[in-house]
């Protein structure tokens, strides 16, 4: 697989444990280049793993994980962290280092992998606090700021250095509509105007179908399905239909597995 | 609890324990060693030697002034009764240099130091700005643990001199200007009695023994910890228990092979 390959993430056959508990059972999943992709599927199911097994944070039993045509699980200490230079990751905390300002969390990756000239940073971190908005609040510490502000800091943090590929850690959760509609533009934008390719992981059916050109939805340690946002409206598979629609009931059932509910109640020596 | 599944417990826990020390061995390991790729460390570490460091100078200052005026005025009680308390300054200089000075600034440090070194390390984990920084490309044992780890390193030693210096002048302050001791006495005995190689540098290698033993506990533990706040809690709970009987029980050893 070379660079100018079709996909720049290749997940093959991927098989994950956390203790006893599969998480990934076989899965493949490729991110075709230049696009943004949607990863969907219920709370639990191992979407934040896939993106921390994609930067190697986290190490597959089994499988193979190929971004550029490398195979990541089997970097070294140096390569890795060279590798990871060219991703980007919004964690959904924002996880912005506290003790330094907006300034220069932003300035942070152009001074530890550059040997840029201080002026030249200064242009370049005020280039990315614009793309997202936020140039007037760059001699702001990071607990001024709002929780939709901190995402948008983390994301310019996250461009600094033009990564290849940018991975969304649940960018939507806990944002009003208008920081999420802020955050739905800009994802879109960032990714053309810079030629990235995007990875979404949300649980948020709207706005991810919104915005991706492919969607993967997971469940179950297992890729239930996969295509445009269109296809999977109309699938007909009853898993996907009962998570695009958000069913309550279906293939995922309501009940957590119980006992019979009648005998349950009539049981009382039980607690 | 049958029998079988109490021996599988302690057995879990000896696994435990010895998986721990690997991976702290590992961590250290890539801590310190390997070049470090980013060229302002040398600002990193000043930053460090400021927080753990300067800012433990007054604890330590404190106690060892009040802890060589205790030591006089307990040694003059008992020697005058002998009529040699002209040796006070013998027995607070030795007891300093030889034992207090190192273990008991080690243990204020392994409180005030070693605990802030975990919460701080800790909180970093939970907030994910350790992932974040993996992820901006940037190794976090380099950039936050080794300039905390030296910072540790070279800062104990000093605060253990320092609290021996002020420990010695403290006892001067209660045996000669109060008690009455002889001043020129109280010095010179000192200076006889205390040798250069066999008192002031074994404790200063015992300092630096404790140094390198709470540096590495605090932050491994922080680095180590779970990423709640109960974790948190507990590791800094861990790092001060563990640091402090790891000093007393390094502290007899090192008595042993020395005096």
């Amino acid at each position: 697989m070379t660079d100018s390959s079709d996909y720049i993430v290749d997940l093959q056959q991927i098989t994950f444990r956390r203790g006893s508990r599969l998480i990934f059972d076989g899965v493949d999943i490729r991110i075709p280049r230049g696009k943004v992709t949607g990863i969907m599927g219920p709370s639990g199911c191992g979407k934040t793993t896939l993106l921390r097994l994609i930067g190697a944070q986290l190490r597959p039993d089994s499988g193979a994980i190929l971004v550029n045509g490398e195979n990541i699980p089997e970097l070294g200490r140096e390569q890795l962290f060279a590798a990871r230079q060219h991703m980007g990751m919004l964690f959904q905390s924002g996880a912005l280092f506290t003790d330094l300002s907006v300034f220069e969390n932003v300035a942070f990756p152009l001074r530890v992998h550059t040997q840029l000239s201080e002026d030249m940073i200064r242009d370049l971190v005020l280039l990315k606090l614009q793309a997202v908005g936020l140039r007037g609040a760059r001699e702001l510490m990071p607990d001024e700021l709002s929780g939709g502000m901190k995402r948008r800091v983390a994301l310019a943090r996250a461009i600094a250095l033009d990564p290849q590929l940018m991975m969304y850690d649940e960018p939507f959760v806990g944002q009003d509509p208008i920081s999420m509609g802020v955050l739905v533009r800009l994802i879109r934008l960032l990714n053309d105007a810079m030629g990235l390719t995007s990875i979404v992981v949300s649980h948020d059916l709207a706005e991810t179908a919104s915005i991706a050109d492919y969607l993967y939805v997971v469940g179950d340690g297992q890729v239930l399905g996969h295509g445009t946002p269109e296809e999977l409206m109309n699938s007909d598979k009853p898993r996907i239909r009962q998570f695009m629609q958000g069913e309550p009931d279906g293939p995922v059932p309501f009940h957590y597995q119980a006992p019979d509910y009648l005998s349950d109640l009539l049981h009382r020596e039980q607690k | 609890m049958s029998v079988m599944s109490r021996i599988a417990l302690l057995g879990r826990a000896g696994l435990d324990t010895i998986s721990a020390l690997g991976r702290s061995g590992v961590f250290l390991f890539n801590a310190l060693l390997g070049r470090t790729r980013f060229g302002n460390s040398f600002t990193l570490l000043l930053k460090q030697l400021y927080a753990v460091g300067v800012l433990s100078l007054a604890i330590i200052i404190v106690s060892g002034l009040f802890i060589g005026m205790v030591l006089a005025l307990q040694g003059y009680n008992i020697l005058v009764g002998y009529g040699s308390e002209q040796a006070v300054g013998q027995m607070v200089a030795l007891t300093l240099l030889r034992e207090l000075g190192p273990v008991v600034t080690a243990l204020l440090f392994a409180g005030r130091a070693g605990s802030a070194l975990t919460a701080e390390i800790g909180l970093m984990k939970a907030t994910e700005q350790l992932s974040s920084m993996e992820m901006i490309g940037v190794d976090p044992l380099k950039y936050v643990i080794a300039p905390r780890l030296w910072a540790g390193f070279i800062s104990m030693p000093l605060l253990s001199m320092i609290f021996c210096v002020v420990g010695i002048w403290g006892g001067a302050l209660v045996a000669v200007d109060w008690l009455g001791v002889y001043s020129g006495s109280y010095w010179s005995n000192m200076q006889n009695s205390v040798e250069f190689f066999d008192d002031v540098l074994n404790g200063v290698v015992k300092a630096v023994v404790f140094a390198f033993v709470v540096t590495w506990i605090a932050v491994f533990q922080g680095y180590d910890c779970e990423p709640t706040s109960e974790g948190i809690s507990r590791a800094t709970t861990r790092t001060v228990v563990y640091a402090s009987l790891s000093v007393l029980g390094l502290d007899f050893i090192l008595t042993a092979l020395m005096f």
